[in-house]
């Protein structure tokens, strides 16, 4: 592994009794890469991603993930990790700074640090007079930015964001995206999935997991090359239609 | 008119979830509500199922009116919501048979309609429909939502999560649906899919921004837009936000969409300012405005 790679996976597999869901990937990102997890529903991205943040054992293979062993020192992958799901962010029934004092606190952060943080956040997102709604009564898009940042109190070296922004109004959508371009800018490595296809062009690189395997791994650029096409979402279908 | 709304209001507490909307969905018509999440369509929905009280307007589906002859509405309408909704310890074909029975009718009645959409998932007829996958749960609950022969059809997000393969072929089968004269309105935060549909209302904070034909949509963009490419986005993005002739400029795949604010906005000017900042590989050409570029002009000519 060289010293850059923050994510190094060989040959990964998981089986659920005959059932291969992931099939022998290997693949490594880079330190600030920003990389797009692609696949149809059921291809495996969950199960492969739950691997990589340490809650879930691989049946063969290997992964690496901010230095650590998945298998050996799940522990230090978590300390090391931000993780942020469409499904399971935030607290609805906290405030926002209650949750940041939360997750803060989970996180180890000292009362001075979260304290700090949560300033410096509240500045960063404009988050004044939110600060102390509670988190439900946020506009959804809102909330997917809170809990970017929530999921960044750590300084982690590298996030999983797991279908970050289904259902955000494109603006917002938008913005979220300048939020990824600026910690991949700060040298956080990202790691993504969505549906969006559009979303895919703003990856460095994608991967495209199908039945469990991954059927190409490339840059966006070079993917609509290979498959003679002009938009990711051509690329997608072609991979997904072909297969089955 | 299969559907009618005449200035319909609905507010939870304070918050205003729709408001004061009115539009007519056409016989046969596949009309599209596209908004994000929050924006009010599921309330909409409810109201038109006759599963919510509206506060102010009236609404009428299949000519019945959404108060008074709520029951003649439930009878003739297929809602297909948001969150898979049948009964996860039924089988397959249990669930079918149960819908069946509950509207006075039987799964050989109505086959013809739903054949296409259920051979995909009779195979397994007998498993539990909490044991199938996301995309065969959809094809059940449509399957469920369509057997006692709706004349109206509403679905409530329909692909939202769902991978754009899957979403390709859902659209498929709705349009074979239309061929069958059932009046579909369909929900969806997806921009791409407002052009699969014959009619659109982009609909945010409860208020409904534009009605028309995609095509119109598209047609009625008031700006020049162009499409900006260099070697760095996340540079270019930072530049043109300081470009003193940036009216919008949003990542859009491998580009940004940029307008600018004069009329005499010449594209050599922007390449030569990129340049200026070190830009590589700049591009910088005029493109055709999309659905999500209307629906964001105007959301925010609308803060």
């Amino acid at each position: 592994m060289t010293e850059d790679n923050m994510i190094q996976v060989e040959n990964l597999t998981k089986m659920f009794g005959d059932f291969t869901a992931v099939n022998n990937i290997s693949f490594e990102v880079g330190k600030g890469e920003v990389f797009g997890f692609l696949g149809a529903n059921g291809a495996g991205k969950t199960t492969a991603m739950k691997m990589l943040i340490g809650i879930s054992e691989p049946t063969h293979g290997n992964a690496t993930v901010a230095g650590y062993n998945v298998l050996t020192h799940a522990e230090h992958v978590k300390r090391n990790i931000g993780y942020m799901s469409q499904r399971f962010s935030l607290y609805n029934d906290l405030t926002i700074k209650e949750n940041i004092v939360f997750f803060g606190g989970i996180y180890g952060l000292s009362s001075a640090d979260i304290k700090e943080k949560s300033q410096a956040m509240i500045n960063e997102l404009g988050l004044h007079d939110m600060a102390d709604s509670l988190v439900g009564s946020l506009p959804l898009g809102w909330k997917q930015k809170v809990a970017f940042s929530v999921a960044m109190l750590h300084n982690p070296k590298i996030i999983f964001l797991d279908e970050p922004t289904g259902g955000v109004d494109p603006i917002t959508r938008r913005q979220f995206w300048e939020m990824i371009y600026m910690e991949a800018n700060r040298g956080v490595t990202i790691f993504v999935t969505t549906h969006y296809m559009d979303e895919a062009e703003y990856c460095d690189r994608v991967s495209i997991m199908v039945a469990g395997k991954i059927e190409a791994l490339d840059t966006p650029k070079n993917l609509k090359r290979q498959f003679q096409v002009d938009s990711m979402n051509q690329v997608f279908l072609k991979l997904a239609r072909n297969i089955e | 008119m299969s559907i009618i709304l005449n200035n319909i209001s609905k507010s939870y507490n304070k918050v205003k979830a729709v408001d004061d909307i009115s539009f007519e969905v056409k016989p046969g018509e596949l009309f599209g509500l596209i908004g994000p999440d929050g924006a009010g369509k599921t309330t909409l929905f409810r109201i038109l199922t006759t599963l919510l009280i509206q506060d102010k307007g009236n609404a009428t589906v299949a000519g019945y009116d959404v108060l008074k002859q709520y029951k003649d509405i439930r009878n003739h309408v297929g809602y297909m919501p948001g969150r898979f909704s049948l009964y996860q310890d039924l089988t397959v074909e249990e669930n079918l048979n149960f819908f069946a029975t509950i509207f006075g009718t039987t799964i050989a009645e109505n086959y013809d309609l739903i054949k296409d959409i259920y051979v995909q998932i009779e195979p397994f007829k007998d498993r539990r429909a909490g044991k199938l996958s996301g995309g065969m749960k959809q094809k059940l609950a449509l399957s469920c939502a369509l057997i006692h022969k709706p004349k109206v059809l509403f679905l409530d997000e329909p692909t939202t999560g769902v991978d754009p393969v899957s979403r390709k072929e859902f659209w498929e089968m709705l349009k074979r649906l239309q061929q069958k004269d059932i009046t579909i309105l369909v929900s969806t935060p997806y921009m791409d899919e407002a052009e699969l549909c014959d009619r659109i209302a982009l609909i945010t904070n409860g208020k409904i921004l534009q009605i028309n034909t995609p095509g119109a949509i598209i047609a009625s963009f008031p700006k020049k837009i162009f499409k900006v490419r260099s070697f760095n986005t996340y540079k270019l993005i930072e530049d043109l936000r300081i470009y003193p002739d940036t009216h919008s400029a949003y990542p859009f795949g491998e580009y940004l969409h940029f307008t600018p604010k004069s009329e005499a906005f010449r594209p050599m000017d922007l390449t030569k300012y990129l340049e200026e900042r070190q830009h590589k590989e700049i591009e910088v050409k005029e493109t055709v405005a999309t659905i999500e570029d209307t629906f964001m002009d105007l959301s925010k000519a609308n803060e």
